[in-house]
């Protein structure tokens, strides 16, 4: 297991996970704000559609392709 | 600094792990390339709720053990510096890799059309829910309605009710007769046909399409057009996609000719591009055993064994048969592009609805006035749904083939032309 | 051949210019047939930065009348079109530029223009994204961007002006030649269509200079004003090989914009990543948090320059009906205001706070052929 703050929330998860699923876990699973202000979540699951661009670690980076790591910071985007 | 491979495959579904074994005893270098952390492709995905079939996992592990493969793992493709050269980038860092021969097994993404709600959190693709799942995405206690077409649906049903979803209803746009004829059809392949009897769930409603996702700021239910009727259904998950688009943008970008919106290839696997071989999804889909036979296929064909390629053609040719049983099957109902309401998004990227894009005449001029295409997907899921809604080509592809930072693009100024 | 009488005037090319052009017409009570090839062209790809240059007199004239006219219009314009006055800051990198910029500075204010100083500290007290070490620059206050294809297309959307997708194989004074070898005639016929300008016209002196460009994904807005280098000056808009000069733009969207290259003798459209990676080390020099932001799209345009990078306006001297405006380089956005009212006053016979004389035709294509 490692642990990782998604969203200012520490949650512990299985080596392997993605960072969607962790936002799914410690939250409502959002990772964004629509350019009409309409909350989104990961839709395509392979790196297509990018709804799910988050900021891990201070970059921007798609949470169905990046596997958690210990200590890492995840925040969604407002 | 360039590094510099004999063999490049990009991608490591069915297609490029085959490619990548049936190379390495020519004792070449080989690099195999893929976006997501590890190899396995969609079908192949690995993750802590992810099941491997024990074939996966072996030829993993064959692979691990050819000295003379590298595995670069969440590394995608960048721009294209020279010929026989890519820009690639990773979380850390951006390179450029100079090959000899490049193997394309680039795959397909599935094709979301939009709807009324489709935008909804808990919405997501068919192979989306599935590859949300195997990566921890917890689903239990959860329901499920599985939409669109394709045996991915049962597939993705599967994988969500093995991890404790309750799945409601798979609706199926294809016709009852159109499921019965595919199904009839599979005996001749024994393995698929046992595959199917396993992923078979009574939830499964042939004739049925999405109408639209219900909810606020959350998918609460589904309306659905079931055989005929209208019913709603209150769900957790609506996991809806309609079939496989090849990912043909980095093919076309380096120059390979398309056919029937796929990389055209040869016998060999080979492209119009000298050099360049394709196989699996990207070529056409047809399901893993056709993308590794493919594979395999364009794997010896570049290390220069015609001889050993050339024997794989009799079991390529067999699940051929299939995919065209596949294909004709599961061909989808022109209702399925009306679902649109005017104000329901299709350019998600840039929040663009249908009615400001079915003023226009094309692709590029309807970019220009609503800026549908110009957002961070680069026009992947729009550019399908318009080519279906619309009967729009999206234009030629050009670098970034993917977002890329910055300071990985600089690398590109040590290349000015001669 | 019996041309087709279609509208008071024909506009050959729907970019801004042509749409700015039509719109005053349009407003004066000609009919107008806007006719467009439906090919990318400098409006589609350009930045839209609305500025006041003053490389030279004639062009500050220019572009500062133009640019109050795109004030005066800025409250009727739809959202769509995204304007915005939040300002130029021009940076000096040493002291070379800083004198550029206090000479800029001391002409500018002559001119009316709400301007400042900033010197070194200042500079990230407005901008905290640049680098450390930059001299100072210079506000430009009054200008600003816009998102010139919507306002385009507001500009043609006028009951007298009716739009055409066809292309233009031949002009012959105020008839022109279409693809399907139909000929159509009017009062008179614009061109300004850019770089394609030459297809109609050898005579013209426009050659194209690509500009390659980028933009970024979505990121909290941290810039305000647009940033270009003053090395924009001397380097890329006057010199002969490629040049690249920093030019950051930020979207309301949040994106940031990101030019300027300048390349000739290609009409090559596709993006080569040498010169897009050497546009975007200059621009990173300035800012360096750019380094890890990502950049989504790539594209270039060609910008139709006239040998002293002032438009033509005015009608052509040895082909009377056709009138000309063309060849304003990377001001079109800013000058096509001004352009549509020269215009106008020349057809008109009226007269403008604006001199037409220095973007006359004559002086490149000589005077009239007839007495």
């Amino acid at each position: 297991m490692l642990e990782l703050t998604v969203d200012g929330r520490t949650l512990q998860v299985a080596v392997g996970t993605s960072v969607a699923a962790a936002l799914a876990m410690a939250g409502d699973g959002c990772t964004r704000t629509s350019v009409s202000g309409q909350r989104r979540a990961p839709l395509c699951g392979m790196g297509i559609c990018q709804e799910c661009r988050v900021t891990i670690d201070g970059a921007r980076r798609l949470a169905c392709q990046t596997s958690c790591r210990d200590g890492m910071q995840v925040r969604s985007l407002p | 600094m360039i590094e510099h491979v004999d063999i490049l495959i990009i991608g490591a579904g069915p297609a490029g792990i085959h490619a990548a074994l049936a190379a390495a005893p020519s004792g070449l270098r080989i690099v195999l390339l893929d976006d997501n952390p590890l190899p396995g492709g969609q079908i192949w995905r690995d993750g802590p709720q992810a099941s491997l079939p024990t074939q996966a996992t072996r030829l993993r592990e064959r692979l691990q053990a050819c000295a003379n493969v590298q595995i670069q793992g969440s590394t995608r493709v960048i721009a294209r510096p020279a010929p026989h050269q890519l820009l690639v980038e990773n979380d850390q860092r951006g390179w450029i890799i100079g090959y000899a021969k490049l193997i394309l097994c680039t795959g397909a993404r599935e094709l979301l059309l939009p709807f009324p709600g489709w935008t909804l959190p808990g919405v997501t693709g068919a192979g989306g829910l599935q590859a949300l799942i195997k990566g921890g995405l917890p689903v239990a206690g959860e329901r499920v309605v599985v939409a669109g077409s394709g045996p991915l649906l049962l597939a993705s049903a599967h994988s969500a009710a093995k991890n404790g979803a309750r799945i409601l209803r798979i609706a199926e746009q294809a016709s009852t007769r159109a499921v019965a004829g595919f199904a009839t059809q599979l005996p001749r392949w024994p393995h698929k046909w046992l595959q199917s009897l396993q992923l078979f769930s009574p939830a499964y409603r042939p004739g049925s399409h999405v109408l639209a996702a219900l909810g606020d700021d959350r998918l609460e239910g589904v309306r659905l057009m079931q055989q005929g009727r209208i019913r709603e259904v209150p769900c957790d998950r609506l996991a809806c996609g309609f079939g496989l688009v090849p990912n043909t943008q980095l093919g076309e970008a380096l120059g390979c000719a398309l056919q029937d919106r796929a990389i055209a290839v040869d016998a060999w696997q080979a492209s119009s591009l000298a050099d360049h071989f394709a196989a699996g999804e990207c070529t056409g889909f047809g399901g893993s055993e056709l993308a590794s036979v493919e594979g395999s296929i364009a794997g010896h064909a570049a290390a220069g064994d015609q001889a050993a390629a050339q024997r794989l053609w009799p079991q390529r040719a067999r699940w051929q048969g299939f995919a065209a049983v596949l294909n004709r099957a599961f061909a989808l109902d022109p209702a399925l592009a009306a679902l649109c309401a005017p104000d329901t998004l299709v350019c998600r990227c840039e929040d663009v609805p249908f009615a400001a894009l079915a003023a226009h005449c094309d692709w590029r001029e309807a970019k220009l006035a609503t800026r549908c295409g110009m957002g961070a997907c680069q026009g992947r899921v729009c550019g399908a749904a318009t080519a279906h809604l619309f009967g729009w080509q999206p234009s030629a592809p050009r670098p970034p083939f993917s977002p890329a930072r910055i300071e990985t693009l600089l690398r590109l100024d040590g290349h000015p032309p001669a | 051949m019996n041309p087709t009488a279609v509208a008071d005037a024909i506009v050959i090319g729907a970019g801004i210019v042509g749409a700015a052009c039509a719109q005053a017409l349009a407003k004066r009570g000609l009919s107008v047939r806007v006719l467009d090839a439906g090919t990318p062209g400098a409006t589609a790809a350009g930045m839209g930065h609305l500025l006041v240059l003053d490389d030279n007199a004639a062009e500050l004239a220019l572009s500062q009348y133009s640019l109050q006219r795109w004030r005066d219009i800025a409250g009727s314009l739809p959202n769509g079109c995204a304007y915005r006055s939040n300002g130029t800051l021009w940076l000096a990198a040493n002291d070379e530029e800083m004198a550029v910029a206090e000479h800029k500075f001391e002409v500018l204010r002559e001119h009316g223009e709400a301007c400042e100083i900033l010197a070194g500290n200042a500079l990230r007290e407005r901008e905290p994204l640049l680098r450390e070490g930059l001299e100072g620059g210079l506000l430009i206050k009054g200008d600003g961007i816009v998102y010139a294809p919507a306002a385009a297309q507001w500009m043609l959307d006028h009951p007298l002006i009716r739009q055409q997708r066809a292309t233009v194989t031949e002009v012959d004074g105020n008839r022109v030649r279409l693809a399907d070898g139909q000929w159509l005639s009017a009062g008179m016929v614009l061109l300004a269509n850019g770089i394609q300008a030459t297809e109609l016209c050898p005579e013209l002196p426009i050659q194209a200079k690509k500009g390659h460009l980028a933009i970024t994904d979505r990121y909290p807005a941290q810039i305000t004003h647009t940033l270009v280098e003053l090395g924009y000056v001397t380097s890329a808009h006057n010199a002969s090989g490629p040049s690249t000069a920093c030019n950051i733009q930020p979207r309301p969207t949040g994106q940031l914009f990101i030019g300027a290259s300048r390349q000739f003798n290609t009409t090559d459209p596709d993006v080569e990543g040498w010169m897009l990676a050497k546009m975007l080390r200059r621009a990173a020099e300035y800012v360096p948090a750019l380094n890890t932001l990502n950049v989504i799209r790539a594209w270039t345009g060609f910008r139709a320059a006239s040998p002293d990078g002032l438009p033509l306006v005015g009608e052509h001297p040895q082909r009377p009906g056709l009138w000309l405006a063309v060849g304003h380089e990377g001001l079109g956005v800013t000058t096509a205001p001004a352009t549509a009212d020269l215009l106008v006053a020349q057809l008109f016979d009226e007269s403008l706070p604006l001199a037409a004389t220095p973007y006359l035709p004559q002086r490149f294509l000589g005077g009239s052929s007839h007495a």
